[in-house]
């Protein structure tokens, strides 16, 4: 069952260009993407930045409207929702940071810290919230005795922790990881990311997961969403997105990845030029651009995601009369179309 | 690998040194920079008995965790380090030449002309208030006294082989105007632009995305071919070491606890430390298995434990590591590793006791 399905969502922010307003452009930071998060697993979305991956958490942790499209949780239209609703929705989805140095307050106990959601939202005394305070230290690893310190006296990696036993205080149904582990040390980062799979477990926690570090997402999620200019190009299951991407982006996005091994040795698919502003998107299908495989429709039409080899790719090279031709074939045969 | 070094003209040598072919380009002798304490009372050990070597146009990878003294590292080879830190003991034999020895009026002509320096932020590297052209233009205006045209000319040239989209125009912007992968490739033109035999890049290309972190790597990798350059890639990402380099050096709490040629490292690491950093990375599509977390944390460098740094958190520690720093041990042909595990299969194991810092 999915805990948390997005439909058509979308968000578009006013630009304003100069100091006198003027000509306003439209950014399109996510434009009409569909994803579930079901119970208890883990959804990885990667992408550039510029993507609209940071925008997509911000719609599903309610920190940003969305323009139009709806979120469902639990199977109830977040639009609809009345002000305990929402409230109830708040508590059920948390999100943990980047920068553990940043999201904890330095003049704040971490007793306070992670009593604080609890103090907001439930009538506790202060002896229950003491006790939860010490269960969920206990839960992410830390000795009791860190309730009376300060966030200076950890390192990152147990300021992590500590995030998570705050974003775990209200008992939620979803987590938002936003880049977890990137600002971690290297001989961290396993730490945490075992720490959160085993919460998982333990917990029936559903994740959104979002990383640049393609390995991690891939270890870490059952299913991928590769996100391009706001747009979603290719979402399926993790490990066959990873060992066979079939769009042209994921598959340069998964071969820029840098290698496990010296002695990996994988097929490199460079691309050429940069991400282009989401202020003003390519026509047709947004990569085309910077497409190796790139078909004159491809600038004309804009490809729908569509059932390919059990995942779903948005891409021409997967169109009907294209269906079995190999995607190394078909760029040769551009002029086809 | 040395027979692309260019003999350019525009690369003069300033005073007699060894031939290139002999030797090593870069030799680090048991270099140790500490930062002390205004009231000398805190002593930290950034970089403490440092060993270690690069030929021309080879690539070392130096990877390390935050606070492992990888940058003071850097730093102490180019010798900008900052007033707090002291150079307290070993040689660095750059081209035959002791660069510890050296002035800082000589170590000017060094910096950017002989061993140039990529930094992580392109941002932060390049001078908001000056154009492309200026930025580009000015290390060869003052190590190689080019006249503002030609050195423009040139800088133009440079811009186009780190491909930069037309540069005639590009050299008269300012920085603002470029994305942060174009900013990364223009401090990479800098870098390059007087030819130097050594250019050091500390997480060159942590602020990139994944597809400009590749371009940027071959458009590196491409640099040092053409120009037979030696590189130094400052890194906590295995993954660059992986892809980019022949030798490595892992650094942990100031000292270098292996290193050795990568694949060899990669295959059969011989330090627990560096063993377990390996299996601590996922992989790409093995989602099933756990990751092999190393427990604890880095220690604080102006407080070592006694004995090997490693061993609180070590799986695979002896009584011995906690009361004994190891020396360096070589268990095979140019592979060395800090540990007493190496010891028992080392053949020969000579070299300096830790208790004479």
């Amino acid at each position: 069952m999915a805990v948390l399905e997005a439909a058509g969502l979308t968000k578009h922010f006013q630009a304003r260009r100069g100091i006198f307003g003027g000509d306003r452009g439209v950014v399109r930071a996510v434009d009409g993407i569909s994803f579930a998060i079901e119970t208890g697993r883990t959804l990885g979305v990667v992408g550039e930045s510029g993507c609209g991956k940071t925008t997509t958490a911000k719609l599903v942790l309610g920190l940003e409207d969305p323009t139009c499209g709806t979120i469902r949780f639990d199977g109830r239209d977040l639009q609809g929702l009345d002000t305990a609703g929402r409230r109830h929705y708040r508590k059920s989805v948390q999100a943990v940071f980047q920068d553990p140095y940043a999201s904890l307050n330095p003049r704040m106990r971490v007793d306070a810290i992670i009593a604080e959601p609890l103090v907001t939202n439930e009538s506790l005394s202060a002896a229950e919230a003491r006790s939860r305070v010490l269960r969920l230290l206990d839960l992410v690893g830390l000795p009791a005795r860190a309730a009376d310190l300060f966030p200076h006296e950890f390192s990152g990696g147990q300021r992590q922790r500590i995030a998570i036993a705050r974003a775990l205080a209200l008992s939620p149904k979803l987590i938002v990881l936003d880049e977890p582990v990137s600002a971690l040390d290297v001989s961290i980062r396993a730490q945490i990311l075992n720490l959160l799979r085993d919460l998982q477990a333990e917990l029936g926690l559903s994740y959104l997961f979002i990383a640049h570090d393609l390995a991690a997402v891939a270890h870490m999620s059952h299913t991928i969403v590769v996100m391009y200019l706001g747009k979603i190009v290719e979402s399926g299951d993790a490990r066959t997105l990873a060992r066979t991407p079939k769009h042209p982006y994921t598959e340069a996005l998964f071969s820029a990845a840098l290698p496990s091994h010296p002695d990996e040795r994988r097929e490199e698919v460079i691309l050429s030029g940069e991400v282009p502003s989401p202020l003003n998107p390519p026509s047709g299908c947004r990569f085309h651009p910077r497409c190796p495989h790139a078909m004159p429709r491809c600038g004309e039409k804009e490809p729908l995601l569509t059932p390919v080899e059990g995942r779903f790719v948005a891409c021409h090279l997967y169109d009907e009369s294209e269906r079995r031709a190999p995607i190394k074939i078909a760029a040769g045969a551009a002029s086809v179309s | 690998m040395s027979n692309s070094i260019p003999s350019s003209a525009s690369y003069e040598p300033t005073g007699q040194r060894l031939p290139v072919k002999t030797g090593p380009l870069l030799e680090l002798e048991n270099l140790s920079t500490h930062y002390v304490s205004a009231r000398g009372t805190r002593v930290v050990r950034a970089v403490d008995q440092v060993s270690l070597r690069i030929n021309p146009g080879e690539t070392l990878g130096i990877v390390g965790e935050s606070g492992s003294g990888k940058s003071t590292l850097a730093l102490t080879i180019l010798r900008v380090l900052p007033p707090a830190a002291r150079i307290v003991g070993g040689r660095m034999l750059f081209e035959g030449e002791d660069l510890v020895q050296k002035s800082d009026d000589e170590m000017r002509h060094i910096r950017g002309k002989r061993i140039a320096m990529i930094l992580q932020d392109p941002m932060a590297s390049l001078n908001p208030l000056f154009t492309i052209g200026d930025q580009v233009a000015e290390p060869m205006r003052v190590h190689e006294g080019v006249g503002r045209a030609t050195a423009w000319q040139r800088a133009r040239e440079l811009l186009k082989s780190v491909r930069i989209p037309s540069p005639e125009t590009r050299v008269t912007q300012y920085p603002h105007e470029m994305s942060g992968g174009m900013r990364q490739r223009i401090v990479g033109a800098i870098g390059i632009s007087c030819e130097p035999r050594l250019l050091i890049a500390d997480e060159p290309t942590t602020s990139l995305d994944l597809t400009i972190q590749a371009q940027y790597l071959n458009l590196l990798r491409e640099l040092q071919r053409a120009h037979g350059l030696a590189l130094i890639f400052i890194t906590h990402n295995l993954g660059i070491v992986a892809k980019m380099c022949d030798q490595l050096a892992v650094m942990y709490a100031g000292r270098v606890v292996e290193s050795g040629p990568v694949s060899r490292i990669f295959n059969a690491p011989a330090h627990p430390y560096t063993e377990a950093l390996l299996s601590s990375i996922p992989r790409m599509g093995d989602s099933e298995q756990r990751l092999t977390a190393i427990e604890g944390q880095p220690p604080d460098l102006a407080a070592l434990p006694p004995g090997c740094a490693f061993a609180p958190r070590c799986l695979r520690a002896l009584e011995r590591c906690r009361v004994e720093a190891p020396a360096e041990f070589t268990p095979d042909r140019g592979h060395t590793a800090r540990c007493w595990l190496a010891a028992s299969s080392a053949p020969s194991s000579v070299l300096l006791q830790s208790d004479m810092v």
